[in-house]
């Protein structure tokens, strides 16, 4: 079945950069788990995202666009990136969620992906 | 450059399925939305999610993994499916987020993806 | 030359081209390099050099050029570096590809008011607009500008810092809108600008050099859009808008230093030159045949600057005007303007008064301008129990001293009404 991990981090940890000499670890313990989980031969695809400050939400009213700064929601926990995996049970799944780093500074929601792909 | 679409949307809209009558317009103008963006050659990826209800949460805390059932955050919005597209610039990635249906009932997030991908 | 002179011969001349030519160098720079941080950042580098250079060297006969020079390999320089750093790939497709290495053109050409529609992007935050562009065109520090928007100089630089960084990493692209997409960008370029105005108009009220300055810039950004956009309507709209509000700006304050309300004001001390050129600029926006909010609110002020040759307020044209504004471009303020107008046109509050009840309450529980209205035709209906809670619910929403005191003033006479004085006589 297919999973898609949601890693929902907390905003601070969400503004790190790659350059930071503070954020060495942060950075290392990210790529040590997705050294992990892509050498299992399980990920369909993945990417990280930009800070949620680079986030645009749109809506669509009355035959109107409305374009708003920032995220949908401006949450304690925000997603930071997401692999879709494929793993035989939501168990797997469960497991290579707890082991990622967001499992532990903020949560790592997982949710079955719907049969129909969006094509 | 590429974008991630975070569709939120209403969670009465999420639990719709496939073959219930009362969603045949639902069901359409998703599928008419997603067949001109991927016809348009700028999606990379994306998927469909399950809806909230069977979604789980994981959290990692002085060594214990701790699982919830359901989303790390109830919203009046949720995530129900993505896609990633490439396309020049925010106001193309914009416009295409605003004639997705989930602009006209919940609303439509646009974040950058992270110039390194997660793996 | 003695070295000393040649180094304040640089400084002048430096200062000169800063103050000139900061905005279009960084225009140019940004617009072609898609990212408005480094931009400034390179320009900043190359100003540096230009001081460290140009007492030795002398003055260059075209500095703009030699800055622009200098700032455009500092660009490609730190790209490259970042570069080798994180995808040692792409450096190759980098280089002279991503910024035009040819030389500078002989005239910089002005594509600040592209820079510009980038800040009012509906992808950055309204509340960060006005202190992004005064920051990319004219290079106003964020410390100084802090006080003015009320926030400490620590927000300011963390806004301003996170809004360029999101025009770089979002892709906000530094082209002219489409056509489609152009009215709407522009009325939110016009509308920070007007915030940025106000805030130095209503802060001089309280005095401030902040604030003086930031009113001066605005001015200068509304004239600058004007010009780049000569058929744009709402544009010299815009302008003529704020050129009636400067005619009458002086009158605010009279001689004792005490706040004078609008309709207080001695029309014969209004700048008939500037009004003149007020109603020139609203002309030629009208010719332009496409109505907008900042033409109708343009309208009303040249209105009400009428006072200064007919010696009365055309109360039932300044009505007309703000139902067209109320009707095609609700907002609160212009709906509180219309019920003022309505009951001053009829010599009768009790529309106005339901006007102003027709509002949700939440939408202006903390809005001082609908309080002062409340307390104005509360006044007019005679209704002095009213009158003064509204009063004094308008007196703890505003900030600016002058306009404290002025309010203080009147509160004052309520608990000597006995004596026969009208105490709210004056609205804004």
């Amino acid at each position: 079945m297919q999973y898609m991990l949601l890693f929902h981090q907390p905003a601070t940890e969400l503004e790190r950069t790659l350059d930071d000499p503070a954020s060495a670890d942060y950075w290392e313990s990210w790529y040590a788990y997705m050294s992990t989980i892509y050498d299992a031969g399980i990920v369909t695809s993945g990417h990280g995202l930009q800070p949620p400050a680079t986030a645009t939400t749109v809506r669509f009213r009355n035959g109107q666009r409305e374009v708003f700064a920032g995220p949908f929601a401006e949450t304690q926990e925000m997603l930071g990136g997401y692999v879709i995996i494929e793993v035989p049970s939501l168990d797997d799944a469960l497991t290579w969620a707890a082991r990622s780093p967001s499992s532990s500074t903020g949560s790592t929601e997982v949710r079955p992906v719907a049969l129909l792909e969006a094509a | 450059m590429q974008y991630m679409l975070l569709f939120h949307q209403p969670a009465g809209e999420l639990e719709r399925t496939p073959n219930d009558p009362a969603s045949a317009d639902y069901w359409e103008t998703w599928r008419a939305y997603m067949s001109a963006i991927y016809s348009a050659g700028i999606v990379t990826s994306g998927n469909v999610l399950q809806p909230p209800s069977t979604a789980t949460t994981v959290r990692f805390r002085d060594g214990q993994r701790e699982v919830l059932d359901g989303l790390f955050a109830e919203t009046k919005e949720m995530l129900g499916g993505y896609l990633i597209i490439d396309v020049p610039s925010l106001d193309e990635a914009l416009t295409w987020a605003a004639r997705s249906p989930s602009s006209s009932t919940g609303s439509t997030e646009v974040r950058p993806i992270a110039l390194l991908e997660s793996a | 030359m003695h070295p000393q002179h040649e180094t304040e011969a640089a400084y002048q001349r430096a200062a000169f081209v800063a103050r000139e030519s900061y905005g279009r160098l960084v225009a140019y720079l940004a617009t072609r390099w898609g990212d408005l941080a480094a931009a400034e950042d390179a320009l900043s580098a190359a100003f540096v050099a230009a001081l460290e250079r140009w007492p030795r060297t002398g003055v260059p006969e075209r500095p703009e050029s030699w800055l622009l020079t200098v700032a455009r390999r500092k660009l490609v320089d730190s790209a490259r570096h970042a570069a080798l750093r994180d995808r040692p790939e792409i450096v190759a497709a980098l280089g002279d590809a991503a910024l035009d290495q040819s030389a500078p053109p002989p005239a910089l050409p002005d594509e600040r008011i592209r820079l510009m529609l980038v800040c009012a992007h509906p992808a950055i935050d309204a509340k960060i607009r006005p202190a992004l562009i005064l920051q990319a065109v004219l290079g106003l520090e964020a410390k100084g500008m802090a006080s003015a928007f009320l926030v400490s100089a620590e927000t300011m630089t963390k806004r301003l810092v996170r809004a360029k960084a999101k025009i770089r990493a979002a892709g906000l692209r530094f082209e002219e809108p489409t056509a489609s997409d152009m009215p709407g960008r522009l009325h939110a370029l016009l509308e920070a600008i007007y915030a940025a105005y106000f805030l130095g108009r209503e802060g001089a009220v309280s005095d401030g050099d902040v604030h003086d300055q930031l009113r001066d810039e605005a001015l200068y950004l509304a004239r600058v859009v004007a010009t780049a956009l000569p058929t744009a309507a709402e544009a010299l709209g815009f302008l003529a808008l704020l050129t009636f509000c400067e005619a009458r700006r002086l009158a605010q304050i009279n001689t004792a230093g005490a706040f004078v309300p609008l309709l207080e004001q001695d029309a014969g001390t209004w700048d008939v030159a500037l009004m003149r050129e007020g109603y020139l600029l609203l002309e030629r926006a009208v010719a332009q045949g496409e109505i907008g909010p900042f033409q109708l609110e343009a309208a009303i002020q040249a209105a009400h600057c009428y006072r200064a040759r007919s010696g009365t307020v055309p109360w039932g044209e300044i009505t007309l005007l703000y139902q067209a504004l109320v009707t095609r471009y609700p907002t609160i303020g212009s709906r509180v303007g219309c019920a003022v107008a309505t009951a001053h046109a009829e010599g009768d509050p009790s529309n106005g008064l339901a006007m102003l009840n027709a509002i949700d309450p939440e939408a202006v529980r903390t809005y001082q301008p609908f309080w002062v209205a409340l307390w104005h035709l509360h006044t007019m209906r005679g209704d002095n129990t009213q009158a003064r809670s509204c009063l004094l619910r308008a007196l703890s929403l505003t900030t600016h001293p002058r306009l404290q005191a002025y309010l203080r003033t009147r509160l004052r006479l309520y608990d000597h009404s006995a004596a026969g004085e009208e105490p709210g006589n004056g609205a804004l």
